[in-house]
């Protein structure tokens, strides 16, 4: 992939795992807002990919940021019933039981790839689940994906 | 490449709003990084890229050095997203060319590490840039917007809400929902208001009455809203009338029907009063009673529970309203725009034992109060114990499930003045010493404090500390016979014991009980309270996440009146706003099918909850209908030949972000 | 009189079953036969590796290579034959994306050695000695192809120029693929030689699915008897068709079996894994997490579900590779 003349991570750091996140327009990157708002700081180690329903996220989505290099990946979503769009976050939770599983088969530890249901108003659920992620992953190392 | 086939041209701004962002991180150093990104041909800083000239430098940029793509990075896409795609636009580029990363809420305010935050930024901004250079030109769906207007709920906020809409002429109707017999909410309980000692009932009943003639509001009352389907514009709402077993139309509010009642003597507790007054099966909740009808309580009424009565209502109606056949009735209505004023519900005093609500007493909350010293209450206005004697000496407890780890840890905002309010009157009435048990003196307001130094140049007794116990065990010989209140008075430094005949528990406002049903219903969010969630705590304090519907008054969070009416106010005018505009722009967020690739499987068709995709058997493939589709992606996701994308997410772009925030 | 084309056929790591597929030709063989010079064709006639390797490069018209790769020995003649050939067809699921031999790739060597040669069931004692590269005996030296990590698909170890899915290819497929690349008529390269929607588009139970297409539990087929006139789907047991590359008629859905996707992904699928995975959590229609959770931990297994023919040519590959 034509990323290595665009990489910027200072090479001397030591190394801090990366958690790509998909959250969903409505309650978690609100969530995430709030947060910002309230001054609530978490890891800088997750970086948002924002959707509109956790319902969008494809597996191949999760497959590919593992592929890619991420080291973990985290699906933020409206709680159970309270889904923007009514019924987009069922379909999340039943692909990721599948997803969480097959990850497992393949090796990539149950930490690494998290289901979260985090509201508008939850931002220091988010902050808990986030800096929670990172130090599961510090403690676990770097996934460094190599295909075959 | 872009969709176009053109090279992209990207622009990116980095905006260092003020300090916000510049102080925490190195806003240059993105800038340079930016530059270096491949498809970016300029990269600029500037302190407030919203600004005017802010602004006006994209438009420059787009004409001069022929961009077709922008990225803005600075605060979240919720706040400013619409502002750069309408500047975008009026330079000529399609709105939809225009990518926003999020570096302020989403990085600058949540990371303590200048220098991480500063990677976190580049890295968002790499992100961002592959994405708008594959994104698309995008036409937005106006919708046009009906006129009418739901407002769910008849207090104060409602009424205000509704009055400031129907006088706006504007052709359209309001749809007034009152689940009680009675608009009025809350307020129509109190005596008076704080701290210009208003008779509530006096301002308030001008307005319920203005509610009921005006001829632009139609209200429902005694009815509930059950569903709302739609969006935006386009509201469906199914609203349940409960029957009164009177008819509306016919009965004139004599009350004759009332007197005439097989039951000599009211026997059952009238909610309005609390429970502390009684009522006949047939009844009107309170005098001022708008509408004016009377109705029949199914559990109460003789004829309605066990088939065996003489009616004797039903002969003393002239009108011959009484229909004891009357049955729910459901209505529905279209509107375009949804005001929810549904107010609050006082905290449950038997949440604190130890202040003996229930077991004690002469104990009682505010709002009991309010009734006793209400003209129009159990005892005409004069609060009395038990034996029906004065009291004495009268203690107020503050912050009654407020500013408490153990039932509510928030500030009811009103307690301390209606506490004030209610010493100041109780001594009025009965003479009684009164005394104040108070955490803080909360008095905000316009006269406000004045109000409280009044009420302590009247003699009002204060005492610094929170209350730990009412009790009737007496210690000394003083004591028996009285409640006492026990007290550390952090003032003076000692625990006290302070026999009262009488206490008053200053409740906190607590959301409704059915506020989760409720905003289900509308697609809501509440916040941790459980009080409905606005959009934006500062700037948009009536709007919420669900575009369309509106928020105002005590569902929101514990307010005082004047504060109450400001909200309805302006709910109104952004309810108004829309209906005058006739149109409302949704985002072309839709769902888009690939003929050529689409198997006809239709495991799509099964996912959308708007049944917004059909399969078209005789060619094999699925249609999706763009104006039922809202956008959720979920089809996307699903389908097996990813022949369903997302318009704006669609599957390419996602990927593009993920690889770049890696 | 004008040269016939030459033609190649090797097996890598293979069941034998593309072979198969030629011998199924039936008496359409002939004409095969009667149109190319077969050059190479391990199975059934002797030529050896130096007649390949005498070849100008280039002078073989197609090298049919079927079977995935993962020892070195299927690698060095692959791309012996890559230098040969003119166009290479991966022929069959191995050769397209790893195939059954790649569900090996949830494992690895060390893992498979242990099994086999150390601890497995059918070992005795201690075990013996795993196949090692070299091993000198009083012969002399001898030697063995290494036995990769992980099994790869052809293309992930050569360049291929056309693709004929299948598990293995039909005949008709198959026929039909050879004389279209024979008859110069070449499609662009990278073409797979088959449909380019998924196997629903085929399938006459298509026409038999409800109004929406939801179920509410999972089914293996051997816990049902599945009804041959209605979509499989619908009855709740797992069927790959509408992640799967039509072309082969729904021949197994005929034989009242689901679809496994041995015809692998569409063009433009991203991971043919994660879209099955996708579509079947989400017709699967239960809200309450407890229950959901129990029916898709019937899905057991779902890499090699999933992932049964494609797992080497997946987003991830394989199962991580051990940590040094």
């Amino acid at each position: 992939m034509a990323l290595a003349v665009e990489k910027s991570e200072a090479s001397t750091a030591s190394w801090e795992p990366r958690i790509v996140a998909f959250f969903c327009n409505w309650c978690t990157y609100a969530a995430a807002d709030l947060a910002g708002i309230s001054r609530v700081k978490y890891s800088p180690n997750m970086r948002m990919v924002r959707v509109m329903c956790s319902g969008r996220i494809d597996p191949s989505f999760v497959l590919e940021a593992f592929r890619s290099g991420a080291d973990g990946v985290l699906i933020g979503g409206c709680n159970p019933g309270d889904c923007h769009y009514k019924e987009g976050n069922y379909k999340t939770m039943r692909r990721a039981m599948l997803l969480s599983q097959m990850l497992q088969d393949l090796g990539i530890e149950k930490e690494r790839f998290r289901l979260e249901w985090i509201c508008a108003s939850c931002a220091r659920e988010l902050q808990t689940t986030v800096n929670k992620m990172a130090d599961d992953l510090r403690r676990l190392g770097p996934l460094d994906w190599k295909g075959v | 490449m872009t969709a176009a086939g053109e090279a992209p041209r990207i622009g990116v701004y980095v905006c260092d709003c003020g300090f916000n962002i510049l102080g925490a991180i190195d806003v240059p150093e993105v800038v340079r990084y930016a530059g270096g990104l491949e498809g970016v041909v300029l990269a600029k800083e500037y302190k407030y890229m919203c600004s005017d000239p802010g602004q006006d430098l994209i438009k420059k940029d787009i004409r001069e050095q022929r961009l077709n793509r922008v990225v803005v990075a600075s605060c979240t896409p919720t706040l400013h997203e619409r502002t750069f795609r309408r500047v975008v636009s009026e330079a000529g580029l399609n709105p939809f060319l225009f990518n926003m990363v999020n570096v302020r809420e989403g990085v600058a305010w949540v990371t303590e590490d200048k220098a991480r935050a500063t990677e976190k930024a580049k890295a968002l901004i790499r992100a961002g840039v592959r994405r708008v250079a594959l994104q698309e030109p995008l036409e937005a769906r106006s919708e046009p917007v009906n006129p009418n207007v739901l407002v769910i709920g008849g207090g104060i906020a409602g009424m205000h809400a509704a009055l400031s809409l129907a006088n706006a002429n504007s052709g359209a109707k309001v749809h007034l929902v009152e689940r009680e017999p009675s608009i009025g909410g809350n307020m129509a309980r109190f005596d008076k208001t704080f701290p210009t000692l208003d008779c509530a009932s006096c301002i308030l009943t001008p307005k319920m009455t203005e509610v009921k003639i005006h001829p632009n509001i139609h209200l429902h009352s005694y009815a509930e809203v059950v569903s709302v389907e739609g969006y935006v514009g386009n509201f469906d709402v199914t609203i349940e009338h409960k029957p009164r077993y009177v008819n509306e139309d016919l009965c004139i509010g004599c009350l004759k029907c009332v007197e005439a009642c097989v039951y000599r003597d009211a026997r059952f507790p009238n909610a309005f009063d609390l429970g502390l007054a009684k009522r006949k099966p047939i009844y009107i909740p309170f005098p001022q009673a708008v509408p004016t009808k009377v109705l029949i309580d199914p559990m109460d009424c003789l004829y309605l529970k066990l088939g065996k009565c003489k009616k004797t209502c039903v002969d003393a109606c002239e009108k011959g309203a009484i229909d004891f056949a009357q049955a729910a009735v459901r209505a529905q209505v279209k509107v375009g725009t949804i005001i929810v004023a549904t107010g609050f519900k006082p905290f449950d005093a038997r949440r604190k034992p130890q202040y003996g609500y229930g077991t004690l007493p002469n104990v009682f909350t505010a709002l009991e109060m309010e009734r006793f010293l209400s003209p129009t209450g159990p005892t005409e206005g004069v609060p009395s114990l038990k034996d029906g004697s004065l009291p004495r000496k009268v203690g107020i407890i503050h912050c009654v499930g407020s500013r408490d780890r153990n039932t509510n840890e928030y500030c009811s905002k009103v307690c301390c003045m209606y506490s004030l309010k209610l010493a100041h009157l109780i001594r009025e009435r009965t003479g009684a010493e009164v005394y104040d048990f108070y955490i803080d003196m909360r008095t905000p307001g316009k006269g406000y404090e004045e109000f409280h130094e009044k009420l302590l140049a009247e003699g009002l007794k204060v005492i610094r500390g929170r209350v730990a116990e009412v009790t009737t065990s007496a210690l000394t010989r003083e004591e028996k016979g009285h409640l006492i209140i026990r007290v550390e008075d952090t003032l003076a430094g000692f625990v006290r014991r302070i026999p009262v005949d009488m206490v008053v528990l200053s409740v906190g406002l607590e959301p409704q009980s059915d506020t989760q049903q409720l905003r289900r219903m509308l697609n809501l969010s509440c916040g941790r309270e459980g009080f409905l969630q606005e959009l934006h705590p500062k700037l948009a304090p009536v709007s919420t996440a669900t575009d369309g519907i509106y928020i105002a008054g005590a569902c929101q969070g514990p307010k005082d009146i004047p504060e109450t009416v400001a909200q309805a106010g302006s709910a109104a005018a952004e309810a108004l706003a829309l209906v005058h505009r006739g149109t409302v722009e949704v985002q072309p967020y839709t769902a888009v099918v690939d003929e050529a690739v689409c198997s006809g499987c239709q495991v799509c068709v099964g996912m959308c909850p708007y049944d917004a995709i059909t399969y078209d058997a005789d060619k094999g493939v699925v249609h999706v209908l763009e104006v039922k589709c809202k956008g959720c992606g979920v089809c996307a996701a699903a389908c097996p030949s990813s022949a369903i994308d997302q318009k704006h997410f669609r599957n390419a772009f996602v990927l593009a972000e993920v690889a770049g925030v890696i | 009189m004008v040269a016939k084309p030459k033609v190649a056929f090797y097996w890598c790591a293979s069941c034998g079953g593309c072979e198969e597929a030629v011998v199924d030709l039936a008496e359409k063989i002939l004409d095969v036969v009667a149109a190319v010079d077969i050059v190479f064709w391990p199975v059934a006639l002797d030529f050896k590796k130096s007649d390949v390797e005498a070849m100008p490069d280039k002078s073989i018209a197609v090298s049919f290579i079927n079977g995935a790769v993962r020892m070195s020995e299927q690698e060095e003649m692959a791309r012996l034959l890559r230098r040969k050939s003119g166009l290479v067809v991966a022929f069959g699921s191995c050769a397209h994306l790893g195939g059954i031999p790649g569900l090996a790739n949830l494992t690895d060597r060390e893992s498979i050695f242990d099994w086999y040669y150390r601890k497995g069931p059918s070992v005795s004692g201690d075990g013996g000695a795993a196949p090692a590269t070299k091993v000198t005996v009083p012969e002399g030296e001898l030697e063995l192809p290494e036995f990769w990590d992980a099994a790869k698909a052809l293309d992930q170890v050569i360049d291929v120029d056309y693709y004929l899915p299948g598990c293995p290819p039909t005949p008709k497929l198959l026929a039909e693929a050879v004389g279209a690349i024979l008859s110069g008529k070449s499609p662009p390269k990278g073409t797979v030689l088959a449909g380019t929607r998924a196997l629903c588009h085929e399938c006459d139970l298509n026409a038999t699915k409800p109004a929406k297409l939801l179920i509410s539990d999972v089914k293996r087929v051997t816990e049902v008897v599945i009804d041959p006139k209605t979509c499989y789907l619908a009855q709740g047991v797992i069927c790959m068709g509408p992640v799967t590359r039509s072309g082969c008629e729904a021949l197994c859905i005929q034989g009242t079996m689901p679809c496994t996707g041995c015809f692998g992904p569409l063009d433009n699928a991203s991971d043919y894994g994660g879209k099955a995975l996708s579509y079947i959590a989400s017709i699967v229609d239960i809200t309450d997490e407890g229950e959901a959770r129990k029916v898709m931990a019937k899905v057991a297994d779902p890499a090699g579900i999933f992932y049964r023919y494609s797992l080497p040519k997946s987003k991830l590959g394989r199962r991580r590779a051990r940590r040094k």
